[in-house]
């Protein structure tokens, strides 16, 4: 009685296995990623140190006299985002802000909408809207910028992933308990007044964790910048002139003939790891960010 | 009922743990045939016992009620006895739980074998999103009893009392039934699987007084084949259909013993005082 | 003196209201800005020539055709591996896995490779796909790196799909004496299916505009031919539209513009369904 009916139960445990395998592939995707930048970047390291590449400033690896420092990449890289963060980050907030605490539900229901339609653009169109529409602007208002620079180039980064940060941001704001914005108003706060003193310090982990996401998405992002910021590397702070990110430079060398396994080919690996590092890091700050966040409200 | 009259009457009675109750109510049973035990059960949250050293004998074919305050372990109990308590992972059963003389938790079981001889039926009414007639042909189907599966969802709609209402709607969303209907639609749809106990958590907490009242009459019915095992905190409910009553209070089971005994004249003090209403 | 300071503070609540009105809505004026720019440059190449001509050197001749149809031959075989597989794994993670440490890793995983840039997912395809699997530039190629890239997306979103079933209709299932899959499969999965769908109508959405890692394994931008077969050479919208943009004329911008347009519309049709099928799931479960 009760014993177990044999082939009801390998038909169960085949399902579930290949479930399991389907599992698998997710786990095997990543170690796939680890093991061949490790591997290929590998290859590369053998014949430059890692402390050239990691700190020297000039990037000339396509042509002699040969010079493997990353620097101007991660300059440019860095360039993009700081104006991405300049737009991004405080009209995200201000907008989540705005859909969490201001907005009507129908408002709500025509903002919403439009800010997935905007995330949901795909990238070569906001490179292409960078490059024929916002840096003939910038040049009209600054005629010292040139064809391809950074600027325009941020500022698309930005609207793309302003979407993303009034997203994150709004779900973290109306995860604040109603009870504290009352106890607020309660002691005769004006509603900014409960909203800037109250209830963004007490989703501050929360807003950071969007912060980083939205900057770790920034870094990885590739036709944009390919499009509108240009293929010059350079070490330098100025908007308004041609650089080259670490993503450009690697779609320049995909699109070009460089041969395969040569030094210069393996830079892209090189390249690709730094860039895997420094957004696999930014994302685990964020999920820890996020999880301090949850420990408080849930 | 006065109990305080007959409390007069009888001489007071010590207080008793459950081993000695287990003793008691073995010799007080010996007429009736025991289809489900528990020795010694122990069942814990993460280690914090949730019923503690509990033995019981469950009749055949009668109806026993679990009563007792809330939070003192008797949905645990109940699931232990079809295994639903598996899917708590932080649950862990010590001790004995017997089918006639099989182990329920021994490693060769199945429990979704005992699951279709032991059917359940929950709190709130959980039809599922579907037809009428496919939420009672569902787990007979799944199981491989094809044969005659409308015959069988019309007998097990009868039973439940419910066939003359849905008859002529069978294809109708089991959602669109009034809560009444829809738990004894889920009744219907674990007679069908045909078990030989079926396992009651509070059925009738989320319904009205008059589908209370039906569901009660059901049961009463139904015990002539089935035996019915109903936890409720609805004490007038327990003394009503049950012909045994199992106190527990803590995560104890206090006392047990027919059910007019339990209420006329309980032979604890505890239970004295719950069922006069002094707590709980 | 506290009614000074209390018109001071209104003053201020008004101006950062006002404030984060205008950045709300500077979004939706700066959406219709591109449309409207992007319609403006594109529309006057946007006609049935445009649609079955393939790519020339000049502007007059050239047409989205290969592109096309390269996009379809595309997205048809990411669809084909990564729903199956992203399914599959939702399904395991949220049903069937217990939840210890070893869970924890593989969600934690997960939401690391959402996060992971599309380019590093077009090395993995170069490396993988392209050399050790020999597929060369194939649609095989490119769908296995696309799957590869919203593999997460449709596991993340299935498994929320999942978790919204209430668990008592799972406990009803299972009292009946029914196995885990057998309940999963006749309830579970059946009221999930308008979040799954919804998730990889998403997911397709992300993958059909993404250009990153088709360049990188190799996608060609001259490709005068329309695939006919899995391990043939393509081509996709995305990357005429980057090759078009790309030059200094004038009207291969203008035509990229209308390649745009194309993209849109496809990316237009793909939203509205899943706006349907939400709406419908939503009618019949209130």
């Amino acid at each position: 009685m009760f014993q177990r009916k044999w082939a009801k139960h390998w038909r169960e445990e085949s399902v579930k296995a290949g479930l399991f395998l389907c599992a698998t592939v997710s786990v095997l995707t990543t170690f796939a990623i680890v093991w061949i930048l490790i591997r290929e970047a590998g290859v590369f390291f053998q014949d430059v140190a890692v402390s050239d590449f990691l700190f020297g400033t000039q990037w000339t690896p396509l042509f002699d006299p040969r010079s493997f420092g990353v620097l101007p990449l991660v300059c440019g890289t860095f360039l993009i985002v700081a104006g991405t963060a300049l737009i991004a980050l405080p009209a995200g907030l201000a907008t989540s802000i705005y859909l969490s605490e201001y907005a009507s539900s129908q408002t709500r229901s025509i903002l919403k909408p439009v800010l997935e339609v905007l995330a949901g653009i795909p990238t070569v169109v906001y490179g292409y809207f960078a490059l024929t529409f916002v840096t003939p602007l910038l040049r009209a208002v600054f005629p010292e910028v040139q064809i391809f620079n950074a600027a325009s180039a941020s500022i698309v980064v930005g609207i793309m992933v302003l979407p993303m940060v009034a997203s994150l941001c709004d779900d973290t704001l109306r995860a604040v308990p109603a009870s504290l914005r009352q106890g607020a108003y309660a002691v005769g706060a004006t509603p900014v007044e409960v909203t800037l003193g109250v209830v963004i310090p007490s989703s501050l982990s929360g807003i950071m964790a969007a912060f980083v996401l939205a900057l770790s998405r920034a870094i990885g992002e590739t036709m944009a910048v390919t499009l509108a910021a240009g293929a010059t590397p350079k070490m330098t702070m100025d908007p308004f002139v041609g650089i080259q990110t670490m993503t450009a430079y690697i779609v320049q060398v995909s699109l070009g003939d460089t041969p395969a396994g040569g030094i210069a080919y393996q830079t892209i690996f090189a390249v690709s790891a730094l860039l895997f590092v420094i957004t696999l890091t930014m994302n685990i700050f964020s999920s820890h960010l996020l999880r301090k966040f949850r420990e408080v409200y849930e | 009922m006065n109990i305080i009259a007959h409390k007069k009457a009888l001489p007071e009675k010590k207080l008793m743990d459950s081993k000695t109750m287990g003793k008691e109510l073995s010799e007080k049973n010996n007429t009736e045939d025991i289809v489900l035990q528990v020795k010694d059960v122990t069942i814990s949250y993460s280690g914090t016992p949730a019923v503690n050293n509990v033995s019981l004998k469950i009749p055949e074919r009668r109806i026993t009620a679990i009563i007792g305050p809330s939070g003192c372990g008797k949905s645990t109990l109940l699931r232990s006895f079809n295994r639903m308590n598996d899917f708590v992972p932080e649950a862990t059963v010590e001790g004995q739980v017997l089918y006639r003389d099989i182990d329920l938790y021994a490693s060769n079981v199945d429990p979704v074998e005992v699951r279709r001889k032991i059917g359940m039926v929950f709190q709130k009414p959980n039809p599922f999103p579907k037809s009428i007639f496919q939420n009672v042909a569902w787990g007979p189907l799944i199981n491989g009893l094809r044969k005659d599966i409308n015959e069988r969802v019309e007998k097990s709609l009868r039973a439940a009392a419910l066939w003359d209402e849905v008859k002529d709607r069978l294809k109708d969303s089991a959602m669109a039934l009034s809560g009444g209907q829809q738990q004894r639609l889920c009744i219907a749809r674990a007679l069908a699987m045909e078990p030989e106990i079926i396992l009651m958590d509070e059925p009738c907490s989320a319904l009205d007084p008059v589908s209370t009242t039906r569901i009660e009459d059901l049961m009463y019915e139904l015990k002539q084949q089935y035996t019915i095992v109903i936890v409720t905190h609805n004490m007038q409910q327990a003394s009503r259909v049950s012909k045994f009553t199992a106190f527990f209070e803590a995560g104890n089971l206090v006392e047990f013993g027919e059910t007019e005994n339990i209420f006329t004249h309980p032979t604890n003090k505890r239970t004295e005082e719950y069922v006069t209403g002094r707590f709980g | 003196m506290i009614s000074r300071s209390l018109t001071y503070r209104y003053w201020f609540a008004r101006i950062f209201h006002g404030f984060c009105f205008v950045v709300a809505w500077a979004g939706v004026v700066i959406l219709g800005i591109l449309l409207f720019h992007v319609t403006c440059e594109g529309i006057q190449w946007f006609d049935l020539q445009f649609l079955s001509n393939f790519p020339s050197r000049f502007p007059e001749k050239a047409g989205i055709h290969s592109a096309l149809f390269g996009t379809l031959w595309l997205m048809g075989f990411t669809a084909l591996f990564s729903v199956p597989i992203g399914i599959g794994s939702g399904l395991y993670l949220e049903e069937f896995m217990h939840k210890n440490r070893f869970s924890r890793f593989i969600d934690l995983n997960i939401s690391n490779l959402a996060g992971v840039p599309s380019i590093v997912y077009g090395m993995l395809g170069l490396v993988i796909f392209v050399r050790w699997f020999g597929l060369e530039q194939s649609v095989l190629a490119g769908s296995m790196t696309m799957s590869l890239l919203i593999l997460p997306v449709i596991i993340i979103s299935t498994r929320e799909a999942l978790r919204s079933v209430p668990n008592t209709i799972r406990q009803a299932a299972f009292a009946l004496g029914t196995t885990r899959w057998q309940t999963t499969y006749a309830h579970v999965l059946p009221a999930a299916l308008p979040g799954i769908l919804t998730g990889i109508i998403l997911a397709l959405s992300r993958a059909i505009g993404e250009t990153a890692p088709l360049v990188m394994i190799g996608a060609l931008t001259y490709v005068a031919f329309t695939p006919e077969g899995p391990m043939d050479d393509f081509t996709a919208l995305p990357i005429q539209i980057f090759n078009w943009a790309s030059r200094p004329q004038q009207e291969f911008h203008e035509l990229a513009a209308a390649g745009i347009l194309v993209l849109l519309l496809a990316l237009l049709m793909m939203n509205s369904i899943a706006v349907y099928i939400r709406h419908k799931s939503e009618k019949r479960n209130p």
